[in-house]
């Protein structure tokens, strides 16, 4: 679906934290960032978001959220635990 | 004339009337194997469709991707040559090749040799998870032959039966090996999901016949008791599952010749999160014939599934060809059917 280039990497953990069908995961994360579905898969719109929620992108800047704070930004969107940021994260 | 392949990768032409035909028997064929529905003539009609087009690469329409798990993640790209560490491998696979999740493994890619040097296993996987965002898995192979001689303790099932003809003690060395196999895959899955894993890939389950398909079940039970939110994804080694014991059972279920539809059953009754079919492909077979063969049994088991399913596509299974180098024409047509007509939920 594209992972970090667009929001693939958050359907999937949908699929994996909760056992979402993929159209039940797509819309979920669709909704939680106030998009269409097929937004999901547009990399310049999810880009611009993921910057701006501080999800993690390909290509950060330096001040930028990334790796592990990008993932507890992600939990909290989500709604969902991430593993590795319960245990080592903030 | 349409140009496709063979199952080998070898370019062939057919007319659209020939890979008609050999679509409507690779769906036969499937029902025929598994019992399993066959596919509508509409559906029948856009396989035909997808290998009459032109382009050799096709694609979805915006909105209808999938998303992708892998099997060897961090030890691909060792396999090409490239002198690379796995953290940096896991890496390229979230930033260059834009996956949606990574996996950590041992170059072994077997549970057993993981447990002596888990100390230093779960480290370097931690430190992968700390510069990362896609979710990572940490997979292995429950790989029930490392048990058996020379290289493990148990007596071969195969050389006991072929030289020895001796079924009952064959069948008792499976029967050790199976709880062996969970020990191990327990042992390691433990002190991964403690690592931070965001799930366990079980691979090629099955590989070793029924007994390691019980193995995977029973692990995925006692995982699931220890950590109810763990994530268990379950990749099948073949389309069947061999029957090396012929009478191991899972919940009343003989497990010898399950087919996918099948084996999706108990693995959601175990706790499996995400489901793995493989359906192998024929060499002297069309790709149209393999890809509706296997787009057939893929869309059976997603209908007998509520958990999500990820086909396994590549290299001689889901219908692309068996080539460590696959034609994009092939895997293209591959991920469109299994997107639009089987309605996998990733790959």
């Amino acid at each position: 679906m594209g992972g970090m280039r667009t929001a693939g990497d958050l359907v999937l953990r949908m699929q994996m934290t909760r056992a979402m069908r993929l159209d039940e995961a797509k819309k979920y994360v669709a909704d939680k960032l106030g998009v269409t579905v097929e937004d999901l898969s547009d990399n310049i719109k999810m880009d611009k978001i993921r910057r701006k929620r501080g999800l993690g992108r390909i290509r950060p800047a330096v001040n930028e959220v990334t790796d592990l704070q990008a993932k507890a930004n992600i939990a909290e969107l989500l709604d969902i635990k991430i593993n590795s940021v319960e245990k080592f994260g903030f | 004339m349409p140009k496709t392949r063979m199952g080998s990768g070898k370019a062939i032409e057919m007319s659209r009337a020939e890979i008609k035909a050999d679509i409507e028997k690779g769906v036969e064929a499937a029902v025929e194997n598994g019992g399993v529905e066959p596919l509508s003539r509409t559906e029948i009609d856009r396989l035909v469709e997808l290998h009459c087009l032109p382009a050799r690469f096709i694609g979805l329409e915006r909105g209808k991707e999938l998303v992708t798990s892998f099997d060897g993640g961090s030890i691909k790209l060792k396999r090409l040559n490239i002198s690379i560490g796995r953290i940096a491998d896991a890496q390229i696979f979230e930033r260059v090749l834009c996956a949606d999740s990574a996996e950590f493994a041992h170059v072994d890619y077997s549970f057993k040799p993981v447990k002596p040097i888990i100390d230093s296993e779960q480290i370097e996987f931690k430190q992968a998870l700390q510069v990362t965002v896609a979710p990572m898995f940490y997979g292995a192979m429950p790989n029930l032959s490392l048990y058996y001689e020379p290289v493990g303790s148990e007596p071969n099932p195969s050389t006991v039966m072929m030289e020895e003809g001796d079924i009952g003690k064959a069948r008792r060395a499976i029967e050790r090996t199976v709880e062996m196999g969970v020990k191990d895959m327990v042992f390691v899955s433990r002190k991964m999901h403690e690592a931070g894993a965001d799930g366990i890939n079980f691979d090629t389950v099955g590989s070793a016949g029924e007994g390691d398909f019980l193995a995977s079940l029973k692990a995925t039970e006692r995982l699931k008791e220890m950590y109810p939110d763990i994530c268990i994804e379950m990749g099948m080694a073949s389309e069947f599952v061999l029957g090396m014991h012929g009478d191991m059972e899972y919940k009343g279920v003989n497990l010898a010749g399950l087919y996918p539809h099948e084996q999706v059953k108990l693995a959601e009754e175990a706790g499996v999160t995400i489901f793995g079919p493989v359906v192998n492909v024929e060499v002297n077979k069309s790709c149209p014939w393999n890809l509706a063969r296997a787009v057939t049994f893929y869309k059976a088991c997603r209908e007998a599934s509520s958990i999500p399913i990820h086909a396994n596509v590549g290299m001689g299974v889901g219908g692309v060809p068996m080539s460590e180098v696959p034609p994009i024409d092939a895997t293209t047509r591959t991920s469109v059917a299994m997107a639009e007509i089987a309605r996998m939920d990733g790959l």
